[in-house]
């Protein structure tokens, strides 16, 4: 074994990577449950992006494009779910779960002609001499744009969420819907909204995947991301600071333990796999047992909405 | 009694309704039938079996149909799947993953008319049940030689699926290869744990890369581990299952393709002859099931050159890539001076040879 | 405008057409899909809907198939229908049916190659423990710290996967398996196997329990004071309260049913149509088994009509995929119409469409 071969900062950059798409699928998914609904379908949206964005990406020869078509991709599949769940009332488990088979079949669909493709390729942003201050510059500072982007939406989305009205609004639909209604809010046009956010949100994590993470396609490729995402969104409490967190200990585990193989250790594959979601029920306990409001859980998550006044 | 009876009626029933002509007659027309363990759109595995289907078709046309399922999973559903296979008047079904075993004897019972040619396993139950498998350590040697020569870290690295010992012959061909040109050479191998998580083996590739790993060879199904090192300038690898050409000419600079048509024309052909029996077939260049997709020009010539004169001694039966003296990994005698290893001490291969760091894990 | 105005009680006339409708929705929109990829549509959908029940070759074997097939997801969703009926969010029954397949598998293999009787009731004892425990977690939690039971019995499930792919790799792996993942096969260790009873029917325990499953619920939630009891808890919490039903019972009896039944599930599939714990053992059938209990509207009745409709999209999407070489990835999206359809339709039972002039605030 030899540990000294891992080098830590490229280590933590790599992590960073890795966390891109679930970082980007978790904050759409946040905003999406704290407008106080639960869309099960990510796994659905992120797929969805990652064939439109590498379809359309592939086409044009732009990248660019090519996240557009993505987070578009991804908003449109969550428009299904947002006309069942809030005009048609329908339930959001059974719903999402519909959506993400309906999601990987689809995206199959119209993948048939592009596997065994290279995407145009995405370089890195330069920052000149920056980008070589040691550890710093490895860490941060040799990224492609995307990852800047889903940085930047972390403190983005906390000061929407907490300083602004329009998050406030969310906030209220999500905690109380028939309150927010008394008060003359659109409950209906908020949660619409906040869903098809989260499906672009998806959408561009899915194109991320194809795009950049692994630049290629081919059925079935988020493996489960959209599923972490889920899981992430309660690691972190509803909070996007915590959200960031916790994409980089889902991530950060998968590299480090494949990092750790490399080096020649022996790793308990299994039982590292599963334990961020140990420690995330953990950590829902104890934020739960401190008093039930501190969980962080919109209280109207899940449920439907019907104005009947 | 009344239920055991039962059974063997129905079974006779479903064999005499359905089963077709008896075994021993030439056929006229045949449908060959191809279960999948993942997408056609795999880019791998699947997809590579899939061409070996299309290669039946276009080498008997109106003879032969064929009809396929892919992403069959290897429970109750495969059972399933094969059953209504038979009844639908396949004559013959190729079942194309190891978790497929049980399942395909079982259906072979009450088909005794169908043919089964089930891949990689070892069970062969019933007379009307052949199994198949590929010699992929045979190419593994080719690309080990060229890892050997083309690394300048001295570092080769392996990306594992399973430690299963299909996978663990591969490592240790490659290894042996590298090792024979490249005394110096260490490899790492990380086992992923699953056949087929694109980002996973990316990730895999990643962590490889960063400890200086510059030559991968990976024995998972997608091309995921190719585009990664194409990412970094000096970092080559290998097409794995197809020849992922996309990737020319750097990072792939050559490829183990499994080519399963020879096979696969073969077996259709010796069913229409009515000639079909059962056997466990486990061929390699020679019979041309495992080949090695164009080397290209990122290979100095001579180390291509030695590449091909590899491939030509191993095709023409005059190499063994497992020739002693070869030492287990503790350091005991495996092979004698020019002892060759036998087909089951490979089929059952759990231990690394001698130079290889790490366990395999339990 | 179109408005909505919900209904007293459900309208049965509606309950009854909306399931119709969609599937006749659906054969319209995937007849599309289906054109769309140069296949005859009319052809695509009889081999979906018809060739299962009806072809002279197959529906033999694939009528009894669809108890097969369908014999988990009734089960599951049973379980699953009592706590959504009383507001208890289970929706990591994956999770319990693994763990269930993994400990009655664990006792089958133990015994091996032992014969007695005994065996295979212990299994099923065993699946059903750990189907209960797996439950208990986030029914302990809920109760006890007020944690979402929704959320840990989802992050449950990731837990059960990654164990599975740990005993499958180890502990449970057959020695005798050439090395490769998976447990030795239960199907053919005659005192585990879970086998037809009656051969050509389809009936294995886990069919039977499926069928006395949905006796049993609709009889509880007609006779029984705990059926009353959910369903006063679901419709009116604060009613429910004062008349004496305690929360934490009844989240406690809600997810240990559900562990219950879906642990059961996971055992019969792992000793019978499955035979073996295998890395990808887990097929889906616990998040299926959720899709399930909503088409069946929570009804047992509904419910099994809907594990069946689900099961004939499944077993006619095969047959659709070989005969008329369809990609499994059409057969998918179809799944997802169906679904969308019926959710969508749901609404009609239990609201009324009005159309209505815009109010004046």
């Amino acid at each position: 074994m030899d540990l000294s071969a891992i080098n830590p900062a490229v280590l933590f950059a790599s992590l960073i990577v890795a966390a891109t798409p679930i970082l980007l699928a978790g904050l759409g998914e946040l905003v999406v449950e704290k407008a106080g609904v639960l869309n099960l379908g990510v796994e659905g949206m992120m797929i969805v992006g990652a064939i439109c964005g590498f379809a359309v990406a592939v086409g044009t020869g732009s990248p660019f494009l090519g996240f557009v078509a993505g987070a578009v991709g991804g908003a449109l599949l969550s428009l299904i779910f947002a006309v069942l769940t809030q005009y048609l009332l329908a339930n959001q488990v059974a719903t999402g779960l519909a959506l993400t088979l309906f999601g990987l079949g689809f995206s199959a669909l119209i993948g048939q002609g592009y596997v065994g493709i290279k995407p145009p390729p995405v370089s890195a942003l330069t920052f000149g001499p920056l980008s070589d201050i040691p550890l710093l510059g490895t860490i941060l500072l040799r990224h492609d744009a995307m990852v800047y982007l889903a940085l930047l939406a972390v403190p983005g989305l906390w000061w929407a969420i907490n300083r602004t009205r329009m998050g406030l609004i969310l906030r209220a639909v999500g905690e109380n819907h028939d309150a927010a209604h008394a008060l003359g809010y659109k409950v209906v046009h908020i949660r619409l909204a906040a869903i098809v956010f989260g499906g672009a949100m998806a959408g561009l994590g899915g194109a991320y995947l194809s795009l950049i993470r692994v630049p290629l396609w081919t059925e079935g490729m988020t493996a489960g991301a959209g599923w972490i995402a889920l899981a992430l969104v309660v690691f972190a409490s509803w909070k996007p600071g915590r959200l960031l967190l916790g994409a980089w200990l889902f991530g950060g585990i998968t590299v480090l333990q494949l990092n750790l193989q490399a080096a020649g250790a022996r790793v308990p594959v299994e039982y590292l796999s599963m334990s961020p979601y140990v420690i995330t029920i953990v950590v829902l306990v104890v934020m739960s047992a401190r008093g039930g409001r501190a969980a962080g859980a919109p209280a109207a998550l899940g449920r439907s909405f019907h104005a009947t006044h | 009694m009344i239920r055991r009876t039962l059974l063997a009626t129905a079974a006779l029933g479903m064999a005499l309704a359905f089963g077709g002509v008896a075994s021993a007659q030439a056929l006229d027309k045949a449908k060959a039938c191809f279960v999948y363990v993942g997408p056609i759109g795999d880019g791998g595995w699947t997809y590579q079996h899939h061409q070996g289907a299309l290669a039946v078709k276009e080498a008997y046309g109106d003879k032969v149909e064929i009809a396929w399922q892919e992403s069959v999973p290897e429970g109750a559903d495969a059972e399933r799947v094969l059953t209504q296979m038979a009844l639908s008047g396949c004559n013959i079904i190729f079942t194309t993953s190891f978790g497929y075993m049980d399942p395909t004897n079982t259906v072979a019972a009450k088909f005794p008319n169908v043919k089964f040619e089930h891949a990689t396993g070892f069970k062969r139950d019933h007379a009307n049940v052949a199994t198949y498998d590929a010699r992929f350590y045979e190419g593994r040697a080719v690309i080990g030689h060229i890892a050997g020569k083309m690394t300048k870290s001295n570092k080769i690295g392996y990306i594992g699926s399973f430690p299963i010992p299909e996978v663990i012959q591969g490592i240790n061909s490659y290894f042996l290869h590298a090792k024979k040109v490249n005394p110096a050479v260490e490899i790492s191998v990380v086992w992923a744990y699953t056949w087929f998580d694109p980002a996973k083996e990316a990730d895999a590739a990643k962590a490889l890369i960063e400890q200086g790993v510059d030559v991968i060879a990976a024995h998972t199904d997608s091309t995921a581990p190719l585009a990664e090192a194409a990412k970094t300038p000096g970092v080559i690898g290998f097409g794995q299952a197809s020849d992922m050409a996309a990737y020319k000419p750097s990072p792939r600079v050559a490829s183990i393709i499994d080519n399963w048509a020879p096979y696969y024309v073969k077996r259709v052909g010796l069913l229409l002859d009515g000639t079909w029996e059962q056997a466990a077939s486990w061929e390699g260049m020679p019979g041309g099931e495992v080949e090695i997709g164009e080397i290209t020009e990122a290979v100095p010539a001579d180390v291509k050159a030695e590449a091909e004169a590899m491939i030509a001694a191993i095709t023409a039966g005059t190499y063994h890539p497992f020739t002693g003296p070869i030492n287990k990994q503790d350091g005991s005698a495996w092979l004698k001076d020019g002892e060759v290893a036998d087909d089951g001490t490979l089929a059952g291969m759990m231990f690394y040879v001698e130079g290889i760091k790490g366990d395999i894990p339990k | 405008m179109i408005r909505l105005e919900k209904r007293p009680t459900p309208s049965r006339f509606w309950t009854a057409a909306t399931p119709v409708l969609a599937v006749i929705a659906t054969m319209v929109a995937g007849g599309l899909m289906f054109a769309a990829l140069g296949k005859d549509p009319l052809e695509a959908i009889r081999t979906i809907f018809w060739d299962p029940l009806f072809h002279p070759q197959f529906a033999g074997y694939s009528r009894p198939q669809l108890l097969v097939k369908a014999g988990p997801l009734i089960l599951i969703a049973i379980g699953l229908s009592l706590g959504f009926r009383a507001g208890v969010w289970n929706i990591g029954a994956e999770g319990q049916y693994i763990i269930g397949a993994i400990c009655g598998a664990a006792v089958g293999l133990a015994f091996y190659p032992a014969a007695g009787w005994y065996i295979f009731p212990l299994m099923v004892i065993a699946g059903a423990l750990g189907g209960f425990v797996w439950a208990m977690i986030p029914g302990i939690l809920r109760t006890r710290f007020n944690t979402s039971e929704i959320l840990v019995s989802l992050l449950l499930v990731y837990v059960a996967q990654a164990l599975l792919a740990s005993v499958a790799l180890g502990v449970l792996r057959n020695p005798q398996g050439g090395g490769f993942p998976g447990s030795r096969n239960l199907a053919q260790y005659p005192a585990a196997a879970n086998l037809e009873l009656i051969p050509g029917t389809g009936m294995h325990w886990g069919v039977v329990a499926a069928f006395i499953a949905v006796i049993a619920s609709f009889v509880l939630l007609q006779r029984h004071i705990l059926g009353f009891n959910i369903r006063l808890s679901g419709q009116a919490p604060r009613a429910a309260r004062f008349a004496g039903v305690s929360p934490t019972a009844l989240v406690l009896t809600c997810l240990g049913v559900s562990g219950v039944l879906a642990g059961m599930a996971g055992l019969f599939e792992a000793a019978g149509p499955s035979g073996k714990i295998s890395i990808d053992f887990a097929s889906g059938y616990g998040f299926t088994a959720i899709i399930v209990a909503f088409l069946g509207r929570l009804n047992p009745v509904g419910i099994l009509l809907a594990g069946l409709l689900m099961a004939l999209t499944y077993i006619g999407g095969e047959l659709a995929q070989f005969m008329l070489g369809l990609p499994k990835a059409s057969i998918q999206a179809f799944q997802g119409m169906l679904l969308f359809f019926l959710l969508a339709l749901d609404l009609t039972s239990n609201y009324r469409l009005r159309l209505a002039k815009r109010e004046v605030a």
